[in-house]
């Protein structure tokens, strides 16, 4: 019979099923100290806050084969330099607004969400914001009053979410500092705004 | 003892009654899954439909988290109504699980007209906690979150306190063990942070770890007992089978969370790990379609419930391709790049969340009818056989459609928005107008609505389904 054979046995597997599981559980705990530790804001990957005083841009990187944020020259957000804990405040206010106003049940972000409306990853160096001068009051004219701007020819319209300025800015801020997030080359071959001089 | 066929409470034990109570809600919002998305896919393709009075965020919304709800009801009650005759003693603090089911509806029925009538809030912490979370999938607001963990922890009550007061069978240890981790684990979702990064990284443990690995193995649970139930499999069997399915299932599925941490700013050696682990994630799927396939092939395909074991080899089969190829697909990161975030994603949530538990609880709504009616026979020349065949088969063709059609559209969407345009605004406009998206979202429609009709006629056939028997159940000595 079958039960005789020790690779067979239920014994055989239930130790197995629980070994591997309690094994399995402890390495991604591990894992999970490392990467909480990498993905604090402040860090390498994840810059500060206060990253939205500065020019993102997105360029190739020859050693790591694909394209990374570069926090370069100060070009603070809406002209206004901000503390560290100011751009904190700020970039929290957008996200809730994001949150708030369930933008992930139309796009995505980081590439997760819906796909129902464009990618936000690298929003704020996109192409289709014209020029980087007018790209900020842009954003903030679009995100209070998108419902009649038609920019495709498919009729897809974003609706009007009853977005007020200070929330339209701080969406600004939360995307902005989100550019800048090193996320392993995705989206892969993005063609950025223009932002030299 | 009322009539054979005739619906009778009375042939239900307690753990039962509750059962189809959850089982109940569980149809109801299977529907409304279905309305919103039909609601939804519309709007691809007349982007003015329901404009400023239904958005697209909304209905997407309404979709996605009446599946989630109504898939819990349906593990909830599938474990409630397997309970008694698994420990063998009623259900231990039964009052207590009566109250946190209409404690939990309740709140299902306000947090879904909150979406509907209020939909979107300020950007302050208010409207986390009282309209919308904004978190794909676990949109519900912070207090709907609080009150969900308190009925999760009173359903964790009357399981394990029950099987603590019976018998400790190797299905109820798993379960138990499956159910701690499950609640432990939305704990992890309830949380706000301003960093995205961090925020997805949590969240992804919500989903990937209830999905990909705790859902699984609940699954794996239920089809145990269902192979039992219909076939008569010998315990030793399936509880054999049932340590395989739960090692290789945590062995691949949990560090496989890696592959949900490649593009959110997390590090570069989840590259490795993810890949790794979740290309070995179909492993414990192929497990359990050699053990379904194999059990019903030794017993000759005897059941005592035709319709419960079909959808069971339905499961089997659906959680192998929609969860176990469609995910393997696009898992490793060199693909992923320029998949992640298309349709390609939606093919493969609509085949996995369908294949591998939609077909599960539609078997135990099968297993519930037949008690519910007294123990009538349903196995074969049953009378009006051809609804639940024809049901099965409607939803079937119905989600492959639409599988498919997403899927080509996803092909069309990586190469062009994403490998060609790079993922910009232009490129994702420019791929949406293609025609070979275009015409996968108007399969997809059209599945959508062959789906909604096997949807109808499977609602009509549970209701009418052994009314005008007067056969007992088939034994399984026979």
């Amino acid at each position: 019979m079958s039960q005789d054979i020790w690779w067979a046995s239920e014994s055989f597997w239930r130790k197995n099923a629980i070994w591997i599981t309690a094994g399995s559980f402890i390495v991604l705990i591990f894992l999970t100290f490392d990467t909480v530790d990498q993905i604090t804001a402040g860090g390498k990957r994840v810059p500060a806050y206060s990253a939205i005083n500065h020019r993102i841009s997105y360029v190739f990187d020859e050693k790591r084969n694909f394209q990374v944020p570069v926090i370069g020259v100060e070009e603070p957000l809406f002209g206004k330099k901000l503390t560290e804990q100011e751009a904190a405040a700020l970039v929290s206010h957008g996200k809730l607004t994001t949150q708030a106003k369930n933008c992930m049940n139309c796009h995505t972000l980081l590439g997760n969400g819906a796909y129902y409306a464009p990618d936000l990853t690298k929003s704020w160096l996109d192409p289709s914001w014209g020029s980087k001068e007018v790209r900020e009051q842009q954003m903030v004219e679009f995100l209070m009053n998108p419902q009649d701007r038609l920019h495709n020819g498919l009729g897809r319209r974003m609706p009007n979410l009853g977005i007020t300025e200070p929330e339209a800015r701080a969406t600004v801020a939360f995307l902005k500092w989100m550019s800048s997030i090193d996320t392993n080359g995705f989206p892969a071959n993005f063609k950025p705004i223009d932002q030299e001089n | 003892m009322t009539a054979l066929g005739k619906l009778d409470r009375a042939n239900l034990n307690g753990g039962q009654k509750l059962a189809v109570k959850y089982f109940t809600v569980a149809i109801a919002l299977f529907g409304a899954q279905i309305l919103f998305g039909l609601l939804a896919g519309l709007q691809y393709l007349y982007p003015d439909f329901l404009f400023g009075i239904l958005d697209f965020s909304v209905n997407r919304m309404v979709h996605i988290n009446a599946m989630v709800v109504w898939l819990l009801f349906g593990f909830l009650g599938s474990v409630y109504w397997l309970l008694e005759d698994e420990s063998g003693v009623p259900v231990v603090g039964l009052g207590l699980g009566n109250l946190a089911f209409w404690i939990f509806t309740l709140a299902v029925v306000v947090v879904v007209l909150v979406y509907l009538l209020v939909q979107t809030g300020v950007g302050e912490q208010s409207s986390i906690w009282l309209i919308n979370e904004g978190r794909e999938y676990i949109e519900a607001p912070r207090w709907a979150d609080i009150g969900i963990v308190v009925c999760v922890l009173v359903f964790f009550y009357n399981a394990a306190a029950t099987f603590a007061k019976g018998r400790y069978t190797g299905i109820g240890g798993v379960l138990v063990l499956d159910l701690i981790a499950l609640a432990g684990i939305y704990l992890a979702g309830m949380y706000y942070t301003p960093n995205i990064s961090m925020d997805q990284h949590w969240w992804w443990w919500v989903i990937h770890l209830w999905v990909e690995a705790t859902w699984e193995v609940l699954v794996g649970c239920l089809m145990a007992y269902g192979l039992i139930k219909t076939l008569g499999v010998r315990r030793k069997i399936v509880e054999t089978w049932l340590y395989i399915e739960v090692a290789l299932m945590f062995g691949s599925g949990i560090l496989g969370l890696g592959h949900h941490y490649f593009w959110i700013g997390t590090p570069e050696y989840w590259f490795t790990i993810g890949g790794f682990f979740s290309a070995l994630e179909p492993i414990p799927l192929v497990a359990m379609v050699v053990h379904a396939v194999f059990d019903a092939g030794h017993h000759k395909l005897k059941s005592t419930n035709n319709p419960a074991l079909a959808w069971i080899i339905a499961q089997a089969f659906g959680n192998f391709f929609g969860a176990g190829v469609w995910g393997f697909m696009h898992t490793l990161p060199q693909i992923n790049l320029y998949t992640h975030g298309t349709q390609w994603t939606a093919s493969h949530g609509h085949f996995a969340f369908f294949g591998a538990y939609v077909t599960m609880v539609i078997a135990y709504f099968y297993l519930a009818i037949q008690k519910w009616r007294g123990g009538v026979y349903m196995s074969g020349n049953l009378i009006g056989a051809w609804k639940w065949k024809w049901a099965l088969a409607l939803l079937h063709i119905g989600m492959l459609m639409m599988t498919m059609a997403m899927l080509i559209s996803g092909y069309e969407q990586s190469q062009i928005e994403r490998a060609i345009e790079g993922s910009s605004w232009v490129g994702y406009f420019t791929a949406q107008a293609h025609p070979w998206f275009v015409q996968g979202m108007q399969w997809r429609q059209i599945g959508g609505w062959i789906f909604a009709a096997g949807f109808v006629l499977l609602a009509w056939d549970l209701m009418t389904i052994g009314r005008k028997e007067t056969r007992p159940v088939r034994s399984l000595t026979e």
